[in-house]
C-alpha cells in the first residue's frame, strides 16, 4: 500500500468519526421523545437497534404519539416509505462492500444517510470502504448509546409540553429536510407536501395525510421523470 | 400485549427489509434515474409533511400554539447553519420559555 493510499483511508476515517459523533447526539433527543410520547425504554431500544433509521424512527413515534394505536398502521407505512431510500443506499453501496453473507448481512443493517455519504464521497475503493465502515459502525453504538440516554432522561422529565419537546419533534423534521432542498424541484415539492398536509390535516385522521402526501408525491415524480428525464440531482446521497 | 409492540416490530422489520433488499436484487434490475428521482422526492415530501403534522397537528385539526414560533426559530437556525443539537435543544427551549413565561397552550 502506498502512502498515499493510507493517508485517504486515514482521511475517511477521521471524517466518518466526525460524522458519527455529531449524528449520534441526536439520538438523545429521540430516546428523550420516545419515552416521554408513551413509548417504553424497551421499545425505543428495539427502534434504535432493529430499524435504525433516524427519520423513520421519528416518523413511527411522532405517528403513534399523535393518532394512538389506531395510527399504527399509518406509522409503519410512513416509516417503511422513509426507509426506501436506504434500499437505494443500499445498492449503491453493494459493490463496495463486496462478497460475503455475514458481513453484507450487517452493512445493509449500517446501510442509512451518514454511512452512505461518507462511504461514497471517498476517491478510491479501500477509502470508500474504510468510511463506511467507520460511520456505520460508529454511529450504531453511539445511536443506541446516546438513545438509551435520552430514553432514561425522558423518563424522569415526564410531560413533553412543558419542556418543548413537541416542539423539538417538528424542528427534527426541519432538520432532516433542511440539507435535502438545495434544488427547486425538492424545494417546489417539500412546500407542496406541507401545503397539502395543511389542508387535509382537519379532515383525517392522525397520519393518514403523511400517506397521502406519499402517494401523489409517487404519481407526480413518475410524470415528472416521464416529461423531463433530467439528471438525479446531487441532493440524490444526501 | 400492548399493540405498540407491534408496530415497533412490523415498522422495524419493513426498514431492515428495504436495506437487505437493496444488498439482495440485482442492481441493473431496479436502479434508474425513475426510482431514484421518487425515492429523493418521496423523502423531502414525508419529511416536509411531517413538520406541518408535528407542528400544527392537535385535537381536531389544526392548533396554534408555542410550536409554532419555536419552529419558525429552528428554520432561523438551520438558516444561519447551527448545529442540528443545537436547532433542536434551541427549538424545545423557545417552546418551553413561551409556556411557562407566556402562559402559551
Amino acid at each position: 500500500m502506498s502512502g498515499d493510499d493510507a493517508e485517504l483511508i486515514r482521511a475517511a476515517r477521521s471524517q466518518g468519526l466526525q460524522v458519527a459523533l455529531a449524528v449520534s447526539l441526536y439520538g438523545v433527543s429521540f430516546g428523550a421523545l420516545a419515552v416521554i410520547s408513551g413509548f417504553s425504554v424497551a421499545q425505543t431500544m428495539v427502534l434504535s437497534l432493529l430499524m435504525f433509521s433516524g427519520a423513520s424512527q421519528f416518523a413511527l413515534i411522532g405517528v403513534i404519539a399523535s393518532g394512538g394505536a389506531s395510527a399504527g398502521f399509518a406509522a409503519v407505512a410512513s416509516a417503511g416509505l422513509l426507509g426506501l431510500r436506504n434500499g437505494l443506499y443500499a445498492l449503491r453501496m453493494s459493490p463496495i462492500v463486496g462478497p460475503g453473507v455475514v458481513k453484507r448481512f450487517v452493512a445493509a443493517q449500517l446501510t442509512v444517510d451518514e454511512s452512505t455519504a461518507v462511504g461514497t464521497a471517498q476517491p478510491t475503493l479501500a477509502a470508500s470502504k474504510a468510511g463506511f465502515w467507520t460511520t456505520a459502525l460508529l454511529l450504531y453504538a453511539g445511536w443506541n448509546i446516546a438513545t438509551l440516554a435520552g430514553a432514561l432522561l425522558g423518563d424522569v422529565l415526564g410531560d413533553v409540553r412543558t419542556w418543548g419537546l413537541d416542539a423539538a419533534a417538528a424542528a427534527a423534521f426541519l432538520g432532516l429536510v433542511w440539507p435535502r432542498l438545495r434544488a427547486g424541484e425538492p424545494i417546489a415539492v417539500a412546500l407542496g407536501a406541507g401545503f397539502v398536509t395543511a389542508l387535509l390535516l382537519p379532515a383525517l385522521p392522525a397520519g393518514v395525510p403523511i400517506l397521502v402526501v406519499a402517494a401523489l408525491t409517487i404519481v407526480l415524480a413518475l410524470i415528472r421523470h416521464r416529461q423531463s428525464p433530467a439528471l438525479p440531482s446531487e441532493g440524490e446521497v444526501r | 400485549m400492548d399493540p405498540i409492540w407491534g408496530f415497533v416490530i412490523a415498522g422495524s422489520l419493513v426498514v431492515l427489509a428495504l436495506k437487505l433488499a437493496g444488498y439482495l436484487v440485482p442492481q441493473k434490475l431496479v436502479e434508474g434515474p425513475a426510482i431514484s428521482r421518487v425515492a429523493a422526492l418521496v423523502t423531502v415530501a414525508l419529511l416536509a409533511s411531517l413538520v406541518v403534522s408535528q407542528t400544527f397537528g392537535g385535537e381536531g385539526g389544526i392548533e396554534f400554539d408555542a410550536r409554532v414560533p419555536a419552529v419558525a426559530a429552528a428554520g432561523a437556525m438551520l438558516w444561519m447553519r447551527a448545529p442540528f443539537i443545537v436547532v433542536i435543544v434551541g427549538s424545545a427551549l423557545i417552546a418551553a420559555l413561551l409556556r411557562f413565561f407566556l402562559g402559551m397552550p
